[in-house]
């Protein structure tokens, strides 16, 4: 790739005494001014780019009082009107969560079988579903469950996985084949029978079972692509600079590496979160996920489309999924908005 | 590079026997399957006995397991409780789940990647909002009621297609069942290619392409994508494996008796022959696809070298 | 992608789609598209979960298949359910323990040799014999010297090739010695385990199960596994209910929903086992070409007698409160759109009454009456431990539903949210296992799916204390000596009356709550005709006409 050009991480990496504090150490670009041209442009974003390529090749970094990468994110997502949405909606779902008490006050347990299917009624603005329960009070309490189970879940998966698959991608040499082929064989346990196995031995009434077997099943997606992205992202030339300056594996694999490899990390978790959320109730389903009568979105799902019930009342499917849609953009916003203020390319 | 293959091709092995003892050890976890061969029935004693006998279930683990390998390797992967052999059951199910991956993943490739780039290209704008509402849509819509409808309307109303995919597979008829078998792949490869793209906009070497007055088409394919397909790689060679092994909803929906039905089949009827057989198939082609992207790593970024 | 704007488009857009997506509503069927095909009936079909041996087949899709290619020596009436003779000739009993069996000349197998009183002896010996390790072995085990052939205790060897209670006369004649009287016995011939094998069974073993060779209206012309079948008339076929269409082909479907939309694609000319939920719309899509029948199948839930709580008087009396407490026209109404009739009494429509069949017969115990049902359980002192839990697998059969339900009905009987629990066991196979180890605590699912269309066969494999199948550990001396005397019977009226005393002592102790009696469900294209159902659910395939 004849254009490869050393990146500005690289430049003023080099450009800076290795004494340096640490904190000073974060990268600058030189001209934020070009991206938001870009997006604001509603022409083509490469013809902005043709523009402001003129410009940038002139433009300096402007001087700017350093900070750390943290610091100088939640500056920016503070500003972000995304973050400031997802973050409020998030907010309001885990509020919801505590206390679905505050906008529902009837008992999701309690359903009439002579009310089913009935559509949506004043006092009753979701309707009953195949149970004769009132859809809108299972779709507010639904929110804990599948909202903990989805959050702890993909944390857990993105965790285990981020460490295993960078750990596989930055010391490629010894762990890589030995993370990897783990990561082979645990992505050939079908999660069905995983789940059977290590669900009928754990009869516990809370998430947690839940969640730790998604856990471990499901790690092995989100280890190979951060394998991969830090195989990319370690061959950059900031980050031979880097060593190169003598900075330790850790440092190099926490400054430098991971906030050029997260990106599809993030991606890869918000979308997660919600099939995670779906997963619990295909789980629930199989009669090992959480244990009756626990309520969640994913059960209401599930028993809306088994049968093809939803032909008939399209409702007692709709609100619970929509629920779940709404969870899922606002972390997909969330995690737009995050990476958006991570990334050094954008300063 | 040779002796990188040669080396990759090694570590098979010990994942073989690695995944091969870890499913068998599950399925025996499961508990006796033979109980349920009686229906609604209490087993009589006897005949459960031999039953038990014929499978082997009457030893210990390890036995089962070594009795197994030995059969193995004489290309005897045991029966079915029904009495079909495994290899069979095999033969009929995995060709028809390869071509129902391949169709997914030429979906995953065309659509995922286009809609990827053109959406992160045009960032907030009416495109990029609708591709994220199709996600949300794929997401929280389960599969079963995306298949049915669509295969009601196609199959049904509009009798364009038979509803029932025939024994044979032909690709043709694969083409829906591999939409929808896609759908949830495609939300994540979309995604993934946007993120890249929108990330490597910013890149250096994008702005000097443009700058260098290069034609844009030749700077979205040739820098842009070339440069942001390693997730999406990375993506799709992890997601063979799965649409192969977790087609089990869209099987059943359109009737094919691929591998995900058949593994699951094996599963609920705790068939140790049948789940451990299916997967040790799936564990090596999971293992070729990794090689591959391994390889792919390197013909998108040079950089990346193996030894 | 910023301001609330976007938001509230995305959201919209969302919704929008979803409605789109889920709104096909239940317009025209559609269907009838009859052309292709050729002239066989195209009927759905599920892969059989045993090889296809006559005694080693214990469920409908295997059966379907014996039911086509097979003819034993009665045959159950398709309308009435009655045991009527099909390849024998006579049946003579004085005292109801040694039977003459004589069959009818003429019969062939479909590879050519003659059907005699040797094809049947044979068959019934390896159907019991233990190196056999067949699913159905105890069907023969009223025959005198089962036990030498299969005996109880694991791991003894027979001491035995062949019954001792079996003796061939003739070509045409053969004797049966019970090890007891059975009155009824005859009646139990027309289930498919009792079918003559040819002798190609026993030579070629391999072979017959690729293409297994019967006596019946149909041979099989091509088998190809899991995909699907091809039965053809058989031209020399000796019985009365020869086949009026030119061949069946059975197609393997993985769903059932599948299969009903296939039908209503034209695709399919029968598909039986219509999902329930689909029945609201059945009657629109197929334009009244359905059937919904009972069938001999009752479904119960079931109590662990065998646990401390659930003995003594306090405990029987909870037991029929829980069994008003449900609402078991509301949930076959709503849950199963009507393909389950409440049950009355612990037998099945099919039976008729002259069979056993009483409606009535639980009276007031199995009728829903919430006061009343919660008056009895409070008085009793109130559910053991405050709670009940209801288990049953789900992997199957859409059990979760009604469990759902029945849980509900009971919570909302006894205005307490937690009192009925629903306890889901991931598969079928690790719940029986608990429930014939006796790991139940609280009320568990039982189905019982007849053998043959007998009083007898709803009773004594359930509730005989020794009962092959009584999971609840159900002990009355006073109901197995009914039984017996019942079996022992010298007329059919009698043995009826007899079991009927004993099923009232049933209501009494409610070992089981009847819930419903389960229909057969079955739909038809428009090139079809003749359709319906036998009380075994299965199609009547001999009977379809095509037009």
């Amino acid at each position: 790739m004849p254009d490869e050009r050393p990146s500005d991480e690289s430049r003023a990496q080099a450009a800076r005494p290795p004494q340096l504090a640490p904190e000073e150490r974060a990268p600058r670009g030189p001209s934020p001014s070009i991206d938001a041209t870009a997006e604001r442009d509603p022409d083509d974003v490469l013809a902005a780019q043709e523009k402001s390529a003129v410009e940038a090749l002139e433009a300096t970094g402007r001087p700017e009082s350093a900070r750390s990468l943290s610091s100088d994110a939640w500056h920016d997502l503070r500003r972000n009107p995304v973050f400031l949405i997802s973050a409020l909606l998030i907010l309001f779902l885990i509020v919801i969560a505590i206390w679905p008490g505050l906008i529902a006050t009837r008992d999701p347990l309690y359903c009439r079988l002579g009310r089913a299917y009935e559509e949506p009624s004043a006092g009753h603005w979701f309707g009953f579903d195949n149970q004769g329960c009132d859809v809108y009070t299972r779709t507010v309490y639904g929110a804990r469950a599948s909202i903990a189970v989805g959050v702890c879940a993909t944390l857990g998966v993105t965790l285990l996985g981020a460490v295993v698959g960078g750990l596989a991608g930055y010391f490629s040499r010894f762990w890589d084949p030995v993370l990897s082929r783990t990561t082979d064989i645990f992505f050939a346990i079908p999660m069905v029978l995983g789940a059977i196995v290590f669900l009928s031995m754990i009869k516990l009434g809370s998430i947690w079972p839940v969640v730790l077997v998604i856990t471990v099943l499901g790690w092995p997606q989100i280890a190979r692509i951060a394998r991969g992205a830090v195989l990319s992202a370690k061959q950059n030339d900031y980050v031979h600079a880097a060593r190169a300056l003598g900075a330790g594996n850790t440092r190099i694999l926490l400054r430098h590496i991971l906030p050029n490899a997260i990106a599809p990390v993030i991606v890869m978790a918000t979308i997660m979160l919600g099939t995670f959320i779906v997963l619990e109730a295909t789980l629930s389903f199989l009669g090992v996920g959480l244990r009756p009568p626990t309520v969640s979105w994913g059960v209401d799902i599930s028993a809306a489309s088994d049968g093809m019930k939803f032909r008939n009342a399209p409702h007692i499917l709709l609100y619970p999924a929509a629920a779940l849609s709404l969870t899922v953009l606002a972390f997909i916003m969330m995690g737009d908005a995050v990476r958006d203020a991570l990334d050094p390319k954008l300063r | 590079m040779g002796r990188y293959i040669i080396r990759r091709l090694l570590q098979m092995i010990p994942v073989f026997i690695g995944a091969t003892f870890l499913i068998f050890v599950m399925v025996y976890a499961l508990g006796d399957p033979v109980g349920a061969l009686f229906g609604d029935r209490a087993p009589d004693p006897a005949t459960a006995a031999r039953l038990r006998a014929e499978f082997n279930l009457d030893k210990p683990l390890y036995q089962q397991y070594l009795l197994y390998m030995r059969d193995i390797f004489t290309g005897d992967f045991g029966t079915a409780f029904n009495g079909r052999p495994v290899t069979e059951l095999m033969a009929d199910a995995f060709p028809v789940s390869f071509r129902l991956m391949l169709v997914a993943l030429a979906f995953e490739i065309v659509f995922g990647i286009v809609l990827g780039v053109v959406s992160g290209l045009r960032r907030g704008r009416a495109v990029d909002t609708t591709v994220l509402m199709f996600t949300l849509v794929v997401i929280a819509i389960p599969t079963f009621v995306l298949g049915t409808t669509l295969q009601f309307f196609l199959g049904v109303e509009l009798a364009w297609i038979d509803p029932a995919v025939s024994p044979d597979a032909r690709f043709s008829e694969l083409i829906v069942p591999g939409l929808i078998l896609a759908m949830v792949s495609l939300a994540y490869v979309t995604r993934l290619t946007r993120t890249s793209v929108v990330e490597n906009l910013r890149a250096d070497y994008i702005r000097t392409a443009v700058a260098k007055g290069l034609p844009r088409l030749r700077v979205t394919v040739r820098h842009l994508l070339r440069n942001s397909l390693i997730p999406v790689v990375t993506y799709l060679g992890a997601d063979i494996g799965t649409l192969m092994a977790g087609a089990i909803v869209t099987e059943r929906i359109f009737n094919i008796q691929g591998v995900g039905y058949q593994l699951f089949q094996g599963i609920v009827r705790q068939n140790s022959p049948t789940v451990v057989g299916f997967v040790t198939v799936l564990v090596l082609i999971f293992l070729l696809a990794n090689l591959l992207v391994d390889l792919g790593y390197a013909v998108l970024d040079p950089r990346i070298r193996y030894a | 992608m910023r301001g609330g704007t976007r938001l509230a488009t995305a959201v919209a857009g969302l919704v929008a789609l979803a409605l789109a997506a889920t709104a096909c509503g239940g317009d025209d069927g559609g269907g009838g598209g009859a052309g292709a095909g050729g002239e066989l009936v195209r009927a759905s079909w599920g892969e059989p979960q045993h090889p296809l041996e006559p005694a080693n087949t214990n469920e409908v899709q295997g059966g379907k298949v014996l039911d086509m290619i097979f003819r034993g020596l009665k045959r159950y009436n398709p309308d009435t359910a009655e045991a009527e003779n099909a390849m024998a000739e006579s049946i003579e009993t004085e005292d109801q323990q040694n039977f003459t069996i004589t069959i009818e000349d003429g019969w062939t197998f479909q590879d050519g040799t003659p059907v005699t009183a040797q094809s049947y002896v044979d068959a019934w010996n390896y159907g019991a014999h233990i190196d056999n390790a067949q699913i159905g072995s105890y069907f023969f085990e009223f025959i005198d010297g089962y036990d030498d052939v299969h005996p109880a205790e694991e791991g003894r060897q027979p001491t035995a090739d062949t019954m001792s209670g079996l003796e061939v006369v003739d070509d045409t004649t053969f004797t049966v010695r019970l090890r007891e009287p059975f009155s009824l016995w005859p009646e139990t011939l027309g289930y498919a385990a009792y079918a003559p094998l040819p002798q190609s069974f026993f030579d070629n073993h391999d072979a017959w199960l690729e293409k297994p060779v019967g006596n019946g209206p149909y041979l099989i012309d091509s088998y190809q596994p899991s995909r699907s079948m091809t039965l053809v008339p058989y031209e020399d076929f000796a019985g009365d209910d020869a086949a009026q269409n030119d061949g069946v082909e059975l197609i393997v479907y993985t769903d059932n929903s599948t299969a009903y939309t296939d039908l209503q694609a034209g695709n399919l000319d029968v598909a039986d086992d219509i999902p329930a939920a689909q029945l609201r719309n059945a009657e629109q899509d197929l334009d009244g070409r359905f059937i919904n029948q009972p069938a001999g199948i009752i479904q119960t839930v079931s109590f662990p007698l065998y646990q401390e709580e659930w003995q003594g008087e306090e405990a029987r009396r909870i037991r029929q409160g829980l069994s008003r407490a449900i609402d078991r026209e509301q949930i076959t109404r709503t849950i199963f759109n009507d393909t389950r009739t409440p049950a009355t009494d612990f037998t099945s429509p099919v039976l008729q009454e002259a069979g056993g069949y009483q409606e009535g017969l639980c009276g007031d115990v199995c009728e829903f009456d919430a006061d009343a049902a919660r008056e009895m359980i409070e008085d009793a002192g109130g559910l053991p431990g405050g709670s009940v839990t209801l288990t049953s697998n789900v992997d199957t059969g859409s059990h979760r539903e009604w469990m759902d339900a029945a849980c509900n009905s009971i919570n909302n009987v006894l205005g307490d949210t937690d009192a009925c629990v629903v306890n889901p066991v991931p598969t079928f196979a690790d719940f029986r296992n608990q429930v014939t180890n006796d790991r139940m605590t609280g009320m568990f699912r039982t189905g019982w799916q007849m053998d043959y269309p007998l009083i007898q066969n709803f009773l004594q494999p359930i509730y005989y204390s020794t009962g092959s199948s009584n999971d609840s550990g159900y002990d009355n001396p006073e109901f197995d000596a009914l039984v017996d005397r019942a079996n022992a019977a010298e007329s059919e009226e009698e043995a009826v009356d007899l079991f009927q005393q004993a099923e009232e002592l049933l209501v009494e102790d409610m070992p089981a709550i009847p819930l419903w009696y389960q229909n057969g469900i079955a739909g038809y294209s428009e090139r079809v005709d003749n359709v319906k159902l036998n009380p075994f659910s299965v199609p009547v395939f001999t009977d379809i006409t095509v037009d």
